[in-house]
This record gives structure tokens, C-alpha cells and sequence, in this order.
């Protein structure tokens, strides 16, 4: 089986607009939360968001693409865009023909239908926007990446929740090292900050009252953050072979149910997915040096992270630093995994492991090494990158340093 | 509005969980009521419309009991019977 690396990269987030100004402010533990000011935060118990600033779709995009697309829509577009510009790829009718496209989202572009359900239910018209189901389906940002590039290969979207993009991506990495496609572009992206969105979340009670204080004691929940990661995914032999510059090698995929609760999540499916990744990576535990977490900040997930952390890893688990980089970019639900897999791969080739940001008062209950605030310069050999849905479906992937 | 604030959380309860009203009790544990995660935010959810309140995440999240909720939503109450005399 070849080995599949990724050698493009794009990022959109709180943190900047582009794959480098996310990196530059991971290493820096720099927080892309802020309160918002917004006529729909005022009705919303909750103030803070990780929200994409100064993003000008005009900037990247023609007018005529910028009306067919939603902000999720555009962002998955942009981002790939950085991706393949970063491999150096140059397409060929057959890399067109055979390339797979794979996104995760889990809002989609639903804030058009809220736009549409407006105009019906306040503005009381008898019609909506006629793009509204185009601009809405959450396959959009699959669909618009093939049109910009002309590729036609297997092509969709994958919708776990907050592991929508870490479903993708280890798909499509499967896809890659089986032979079934020649190269993959899979990723995330989530534009989830509209109001009717917004209320539902602030119906969970789950999102915090200031910041995202992931493993701290006084954390208070989630903050909600918007964006999108794209990865350019490819053997390394045919990468090495055009003069790419691999960022990281992809090892390992696993992916669990929990079957429990539809909310509350259990150890014991995280920490088979854990395994599982570990297992079709064939890297022992210990070689494990980084895990780029969950950790959402919710009481919840944080402690049974934590507890399948210690399930997975025994004695191990107090050598490893553990970080969420959720609390600098907010979690951005569909996309999240995608952005922790970009980091991951930074992370390793790099030689730095992000910090937790905010992270103030240790929890007994969570009781790891979690690179609280400041940046640590430490070369790894291999992380993982685990997301946890709603619903308990796990994905986690397990990436490897290039020497 | 004969009902008393208690009977009323109660009923909420009970509602929620498809119980007997009978079957719940003040006394009675959210544990031994069945009573998880997702079933406290509906309970909060129809108290807040119940009463027309607002209940705040963090004061909900220190409730550990049935009289702690009755007591939580009469403070609630009396504060909005306060703020608008005209009740």
C-alpha cells in the first residue's frame, strides 16, 4: 500500500484568512474569540463566537460564483484553492478524472434556508429565493471544488457532526492508499453564526459564558467558531517524485460508535477509535507523542476524553501532551476536524505542539499534560487527531512526522 | 393558575419524563426519576415557557434537586413579579 501524505494545505478561520496566519497564531496561543456586537447576539444569552473576520468574498471569488454559493460554500472553495496552490500540483485529464473530493459539514448552508423561512414566516411572502436549496445542501461545497477545478472523480459530502471532516479525511486517505483514487482533496468547512442556529445552541446550554477554557476547572462550555480546512491528499512516492514538499504523512484511521446516548458521550467508543487508528496505523502507544483533542470545553467531553485518554494509553498518557486548539478557533462543528488535522500536521513538521489557550485551573477529573497557553517547541514522531460527534460517532486519525 | 408553583415544576417533570404525575415527588431524586442530560434541558425549556422566565445556564447547572428547581423558579418568578408592578 502506498503511503499517503499531505502536501497542500488550506485554512480560513478566526485566526486569519489564510493557512499560515492559522499557524502563526496557534504557536502563538493568540485567541480568535471575541464577544460580537451583532443585532443577533443581542437576542442570544451567549456573547462569544470565533468568527472569520475581514473575509471579502470578492477577494477570491467571481461575482458570479459569489451568488451561487453560501459562506460555507465559499470558504471550502478558497481553501482548497490554498491547498493545491501549496502542493504544486499541475492537473492532468487523468489526476482530473481520478481525484476524489470529500468535505465534511454539519450546518451546511443552512443559514439561506433561515433567510428563506424570513421572508415566509416574518416578511409573510409567498416565496423564497430560488437558489435557496442550491445555496443550502450541504454537498455544495463538495460540488463548487469540482467545478472551480474541473474534477470529476468521486465526489461528496459527509455529515457526523463535529466529525464530519475527520470522517472525510480519513476516507479519503483510505481512498488514497487503497489505489481506489490517484489523489484526494477532503477537508471541512462550517459557516454555523445565524441567528436561528445561534438559538438552538443557546437551547443546549452548552456554550460558554466567556471563552473556551478547554480541561480548565473554571470552563464554562463551548464557543461557537466558523471556517474551513481543505487538504491535498497524495502517495508519497508520486509526491517526491514532482518536487512536492510533504507536510505530514497520514498512518492511521479509526472510526467507532458509541451506541449509548444521543448526546452524552461514553470513554469506551472514543477510546476504540483511538485504537482502531493506532491499530491501522501499526504504531505502538508510545510512539504517540501529541494528541491534537476533542476537547470542547464541556464538562462532558472534556472528562471523557480524558478518561478514554487513560483507557487508550495506561501509563503513557503522562508522557503525552495533549492540547485543544478549540480554544484559539472556537469549534467549528463540521470543519473542526479538518482545522485540528491541519494543525496536527503543522504540529509535526514543525516541531511545535500548540497550546490549550485560556487555560487557567487544573480539573482533577482531566488531569493531563494539556500544553496549558503557551507553545511548546517538541519534535514528535506521530499525534492523533480526535473528534467526537453528537450522537457518539468517533473519528480519529493518526498522523506521522517525515524525515 | 391554581396550581402551585410546586405542583407546577412537578407536573413539568413528570411531563417530561412520561411519568405518573403521582410518581413524582419533591423528595424525589432526578436519578431515581431517570431524569439525564438532555432531560433537564427540556425540563428547563418548559419551565422557562411555564412561567415565563429566563433560566441562566450557569444557575441551572448548580440545581441538584427537586426543591432546589422549585426554589430556583420562585426566585425567578418573584423577581419578574417585581420588575413589572403592574402584576
Amino acid at each position: 500500500m502506498p503511503r499517503v501524505v499531505i502536501t497542500g494545505m488550506g485554512v480560513i478561520s478566526a485566526l486569519g484568512l489564510t493557512r499560515e496566519a492559522f499557524w502563526q497564531s496557534l504557536v502563538a496561543g493568540r485567541c480568535g474569540i471575541r464577544a460580537i456586537a451583532s443585532d443577533d447576539f443581542q437576542q442570544i444569552r451567549f456573547k462569544h463566537a470565533a468568527d472569520v473576520q475581514g473575509f471579502v468574498p470578492e477577494d477570491f471569488l467571481c461575482a458570479k460564483d459569489i451568488t451561487l454559493m453560501d459562506r460555507f460554500a465559499q470558504f471550502a472553495v478558497v481553501t482548497a484553492r490554498e491547498a493545491v496552490a501549496q502542493s504544486g500540483l499541475e492537473w492532468t485529464p487523468a489526476l482530473r478524472e481520478g481525484c476524489a473530493i470529500i468535505t465534511g459539514s454539519c450546518i451546511g448552508g443552512r443559514s439561506a434556508e433561515e433567510q428563506g423561512y424570513r421572508e415566509l414566516y416574518i416578511h409573510k411572502r409567498n416565496r423564497v429565493h430560488p437558489l435557496t436549496i442550491p445555496l443550502s445542501m450541504a454537498n455544495a461545497a463538495t460540488s463548487h471544488i469540482s467545478m472551480q477545478f474541473g474534477i470529476v472523480g468521486p465526489s461528496y459530502t459527509i455529515s457526523t457532526a463535529c466529525a464530519s471532516s475527520a470522517h472525510a479525511i480519513g476516507q479519503a486517505f483510505h481512498m488514497v492508499r487503497s489505489g481506489v483514487v490517484p489523489m484526494a482533496l477532503a477537508g471541512g468547512t462550517e459557516a454555523p453564526l445565524y441567528f436561528g442556529n445561534l438559538k438552538a445552541w443557546e437551547a443546549m446550554r452548552v456554550i460558554s459564558k466567556d471563552t473556551c477554557r478547554p480541561f480548565s476547572a473554571d470552563r464554562s462550555g463551548l464557543v461557537l467558531g466558523e471556517g474551513a480546512a481543505m487538504l491535498v491528499l497524495e502517495p508519497l512516492e508520486v509526491a517526491l517524485a514532482r518536487g512536492a514538499r510533504p507536510i505530514a504523512e497520514i498512518v492511521g484511521f479509526g472510526m467507532t460508535a458509541d451506541a449509548g446516548h444521543i448526546t452524552q458521550p461514553s470513554p469506551e467508543g472514543p477510546a476504540r477509535a483511538m485504537r482502531l487508528a493506532l491499530r491501522d496505523a501499526g504504531l505502538a502507544p508510545e510512539q504517540i507523542g501529541y494528541i491534537n483533542a476533542h476537547g470542547t470545553a464541556t464538562e462532558a467531553n472534556d472528562r471523557t476524553e480524558t478518561a478514554a485518554i487513560r483507557l487508550v494509553f495506561a501509563a503513557h498518557a503522562d508522557r503525552l501532551a495533549v492540547s485543544s486548539t478549540k480554544s484559539m478557533h472556537g469549534h467549528t462543528l463540521g470543519a473542526a476536524g479538518a482545522l485540528e488535522a491541519a494543525a496536527s500536521a503543522m504540529s509535526l513538521e514543525q516541531g511545535i505542539l500548540p497550546p490549550t489557550a485560556n487555560y487557567t485551573l487544573p480539573d482533577p477529573a482531566c488531569d493531563l499534560d494539556f500544553v496549558p497557553n503557551t507553545a511548546r517547541h517538541q519534535q514528535v514522531e506521530a499525534c492523533l487527531s480526535n473528534s467526537f460527534a453528537f450522537g457518539g460517532l468517533n473519528a480519529v486519525l493518526a498522523l506521522r512526522r517525515l524525515n | 393558575m391554581s396550581d402551585s408553583i410546586q405542583d407546577r415544576v412537578l407536573k413539568i417533570i413528570a411531563n417530561t419524563r412520561r411519568l405518573p404525575l403521582e410518581s413524582v415527588r419533591p423528595d424525589s431524586s432526578f436519578e431515581e426519576l431517570g431524569v439525564d442530560s438532555l432531560d433537564r434541558l427540556n425540563i428547563l425549556f418548559d419551565l422557562e415557557s411555564e412561567f415565563d422566565i429566563e433560566i441562566d445556564d450557569e444557575e441551572a447547572k448548580k440545581v441538584q434537586n427537586i426543591p432546589e428547581m422549585i426554589a430556583g423558579v420562585t426566585h425567578l418568578v418573584e423577581a419578574k413579579s417585581q420588575a413589572s408592578p403592574e402584576n
